[in-house]
């Protein structure tokens, strides 16, 4: 096969679909290369099944862990043939989420798109913790605006500290809360002083302008102009009904595969190739990137591409991976890694849960609360002020993400009734059944982890290898107090909110955060592993993305990031994503990568 | 999804689910697309059909089952006991709970590992206990002398020694009926669940629910 491609992009998801998007509307021939398999949301999504449609009533199982008919394809925590372990000493086991399938996790995502904020781009300035990224919110402000635009994301704009306003216009009219919503955000407003204001999900509440935002968005490009009205024609408002995590067959939400990947194919400049596992980076003798080596999945033999310039785009640890196996004389140590950065300061979310049950919701009068999927309301966080005065023992924030309501039943909705009703069987059963739906409700907390020198991946020294024959990752993991104290707030703050409500804690309510902080991984919010930075010592790529050393290879993905704020890291993604894209764009019209 | 296979074939159940994964990786169509767009390509997409990448539309099982004729039907009298029709909605039953079981505990996974032997040595233990009590089978028993029965079992906390792990059983065996039940459209008319269905709008609650929890 010739190789007439620009650059390629290995990955599809957040970031590769955007970087593929935003190049191929500028003219760019780029080569896309996703390891998992293709993938159509129009026609593969199951929309209405019940859960009795499915095996085992829909349950997660380890071959689909998200349950039945979650979007994932080939994925999880584990995936088939491709292993990789943590080090004795870490102290959890690291969960290493992926989705083989083109247009990787944004097909089942939460959807959740919350904008960092300023303080969460200079937060070593700010606590003297972590690293500065090297740009400011200023810098990326309009290219959240325009990633809002783009993908469609309702919201509303509240004025809160560090929590950011989107430009007039931009956000969709978010829709009105449950009833569920409404009695947190009394308690939590009233009588807690946490503000509960409109979720901000990537789901349009509305059909988008495409009049205006394709001439908005890309002024004096006839191209971009053309696939991208097309594009949002195609797409659908909610109907206020089905599970956003199976992905959505209307397009009403944002998935890679139905929202940027379909106009950039539109253009003629993208080309696809799917089952193609990338190995590593090539390089030339000047140290310059010159294409990829991937194995084909079907046939097993390795094949090499090439290109003027090469995107990581991955997902944060197999993008450091990726670099990490690209060795060669001039990176004895994988490519751009002169720093000796690749792999270090992963992070993930912290997260932890309680749940329990609200008297006062029984006997409801029935109506629909299905609602977007996902959460309408959500409680940003609060405490910026008491942590400036030295107040809290934890120095991150964290934001509240709740559930409950009269949703779709699931197989594990009535399963502890029995016990919780004394036994109950027989008419009685029913009737128990009746008053306890829709009455239980289950608090989240997403905070911010501080990048540190115990979490990091490397190429496994055992010399481990993948079915493919590519060396496996060995992870490396260590909570700081400032994780363990924050998991601890939570817990407190979620059962004062619960009892708050009138309801009864059914979980247990730790003071010891350690041994209520979900695993490293299984928020699957990792990044870091190629981060950013200005000095080439202390970092991988410049704020563009652009590997320090090797100025043809570029890390558009969350490995890039300097910090985890609390803030769901897959907008941010996309909006850096979009901002290196353009930059690329810019220096290729320059003359540069030929 | 298609009807439940009926009756074990003895295959290993580990070795055979490994067996349709292989038969159905190997039946995998390459997919190699491009510009200006996968429809006109006329390639073969979709699901592996491997137990990580199934097909969702049209599922199936893809394990034996496991339970006898006569242990479904008793399974079916027990499952009407726990969750009996009424004016609301069908006794289980009627929605397959019995089918559901039998597909649960047939299952090769951690989650529902030792099932088969506890719902099978309970069922044993009805009607052993059918006969010691009553001299009858459980299923011909009167309404009265099966529940006599069940309130002895019904409550895992409360059962006596002796009938502990008869109680566990039962437990296991209601939580599975009401798995079966509350997720077909039967079981959530039943709860009052109304969504699943496309709107127009997206309204806010009605006035009577706000009323109902104090919220104007």
């Amino acid at each position: 096969m010739k190789d007439d491609y620009d650059v390629i992009v290995v990955g599809s998801g957040a970031a590769g679909g955007m970087t593929a998007f935003i190049l191929a509307v500028h003219g760019v021939k780029v080569l896309m290369l996703e390891a998992g398999r293709d993938y159509d949301p129009v026609t593969e999504t199951p929309m209405f099944q019940l859960p009795s449609d499915a095996p085992l009533r829909g349950i997660s199982t380890p071959d689909k862990p998200f349950g039945f008919f979650d979007a994932t394809v080939d994925g999880g925590w584990t995936v088939p043939g491709e292993p990789y372990t943590t080090s004795d000493d870490a102290d959890d086991e690291f969960m290493w989420w992926r989705a083989r399938m083109l247009g990787g996790r944004t097909n089942h995502w939460g959807r959740i798109s919350l904008r960092m904020g300023p303080y969460d781009y200079k937060p070593y300035s700010r606590d003297g913790l972590g690293f500065d990224w090297p740009m400011t919110y200023e810098d990326m402000a309009p290219w959240y605006d325009k990633t809002e635009a783009l993908i469609g994301v309702f919201g509303s704009n509240d004025g809160l500290e560090n929590t950011p306003n989107s430009s007039p216009g931009v956000l969709q009219p978010p829709p009105a809360p449950r009833v569920h919503e409404l009695m947190a955000q009394k308690v939590c407003q009233d009588e807690l002083n946490i503000p509960t204001i409109a979720s901000h999900l990537a789901i349009l509440t509305e059909k988008q302008d495409y009049e205006k935002w394709p001439k908005e968005l890309f002024p004096g490009n006839p191209l971009a102009q053309k696939v991208l009205r097309q594009s949002m024609m195609e797409r659908a408002a909610c109907f206020w009904a089905t599970p956003c995590g199976r992905g959505c067959s209307i397009k009403a939400n944002f998935q890679s595969t139905t929202v940027l990947l379909p106009p950039a194919l539109a253009t003629g400049n993208l080309t696809i190739r799917t089952d193609a596992m990338v190995r590593e980076v090539t390089t030339d003798a000047t140290g310059k990137a010159t294409g990829v080596h991937y194995i084909d999945k079907r046939t097993r033999k390795d094949e090499h591409v090439s290109a003027k310039l090469v995107v990581l785009a991955a997902s944060a640890c197999e993008t450091a991976r990726i670099m990490l196996n690209s060795k060669s004389t001039l990176f004895p140590e994988g490519i751009g890694n002169g720093s000796g950065k690749v792999g270090k300061y992963l992070m993930d979310t912290v997260g932890t849960w309680v749940s329990g049950r609200i008297p006062a919701l029984e006997n409801m009068p029935p109506h629909n609360q299905d609602g977007a999927s996902g959460m309408h309301l959500y409680m940003p966080w609060w405490g910026y002020q008491q942590q400036e005065k030295g107040q809290l023992d934890f120095a991150r924030g964290y934001h509240i993400e709740f559930g409950g309501g009269r949703g779709m039943p699931s197989a594990w909705t009535f399963a502890g009734l029995g016990g919780q009703s004394g036994g109950a069987y027989g008419q009685r059963f029913k009737e128990e059944a009746r008053r306890h739906y829709g009455t239980g409700i289950g608090f989240g907390g997403r905070g911010e982890m501080i990048p540190n020198e115990d979490c990091y991946c490397e190429i496994d020294p055992s010399g481990a290898v993948d079915e493919y024959g590519i060396p496996t990752l060995k992870f490396h993991w260590k909570w700081s107090e400032h994780e363990t104290n924050q998991c601890r707030h939570m817990q407190h703050t979620f059962r004062d909110i619960i009892e708050g409500m009138g309801g009864e804690v059914h979980t247990e309510i730790h003071d010891d955060g350690a041994k209520a902080i979900a695993k490293p991984g299984e928020i699957i919010h990792e990044v870091g592993g190629a981060i950013m930075g200005d000095n080439p010592d202390r970092s991988v790529v410049n704020q563009y993305c652009q590997s320090h050393e090797v100025p043809n290879l570029f890390v558009t993905d969350g490995a890039c990031f300097v910090s985890n704020a609390d803030k769901n890291p897959t907008l941010s993604i996309m909006a850096i994503a979009w901002r290196a894209s353009d930059y690329i764009v810019e220096q290729m019209n320059q003359g540069a990568f030929t | 999804m298609s009807g439940p296979q009926k009756k074990p074939t003895g295959a290993p159940r580990l070795a055979r689910r490994r067996v349709l994964q292989l038969i159905a990786a190997a039946a995998t169509a390459p997919v190699f697309w491009s510009a200006p767009g996968i429809a006109t390509m006329g390639i073969k997409r979709g699901p592996a059909g491997t137990a990580t990448d199934p097909d969702l539309i049209n599922p199936n099982i893809p394990w034996e089952l496991q339970l006898t004729d006569a242990e479904r039907l008793l399974l079916e009298v027990l499952c009407d006991i726990i969750i009996p029709a009424d004016e609301k909605s069908p006794a289980a039953s009627a929605i397959g709970a019995h089918d559901f079981i039998d597909e649960w505990v047939s299952a090769p996974y951690d989650t529902m590992a030792g099932d088969l032997d506890r719902i099978r040595n309970g069922l044993a233990w009805l009607e052993a206990e059918s006969a010691r009590r009553f001299d009858g089978e459980f299923a011909q028993l009167e309404p009265a002398q099966q529940t006599a029965i069940c309130d002895d079992i019904c409550h895992p906390p409360a059962a006596k020694p002796e009938h502990a792990e008869a109680a566990w059983f039962f437990d296991r065996v209601r939580m599975l009926t009401a798995m079966a039940f509350y997720t077909t459209r039967e079981g959530m008319n039943d709860v009052g669940y109304v969504g699943n269905v496309p709107l127009d709008r997206w309204n806010p609650p009605p006035a009577a629910a706000l009323k109902h929890v104090g919220l104007k």
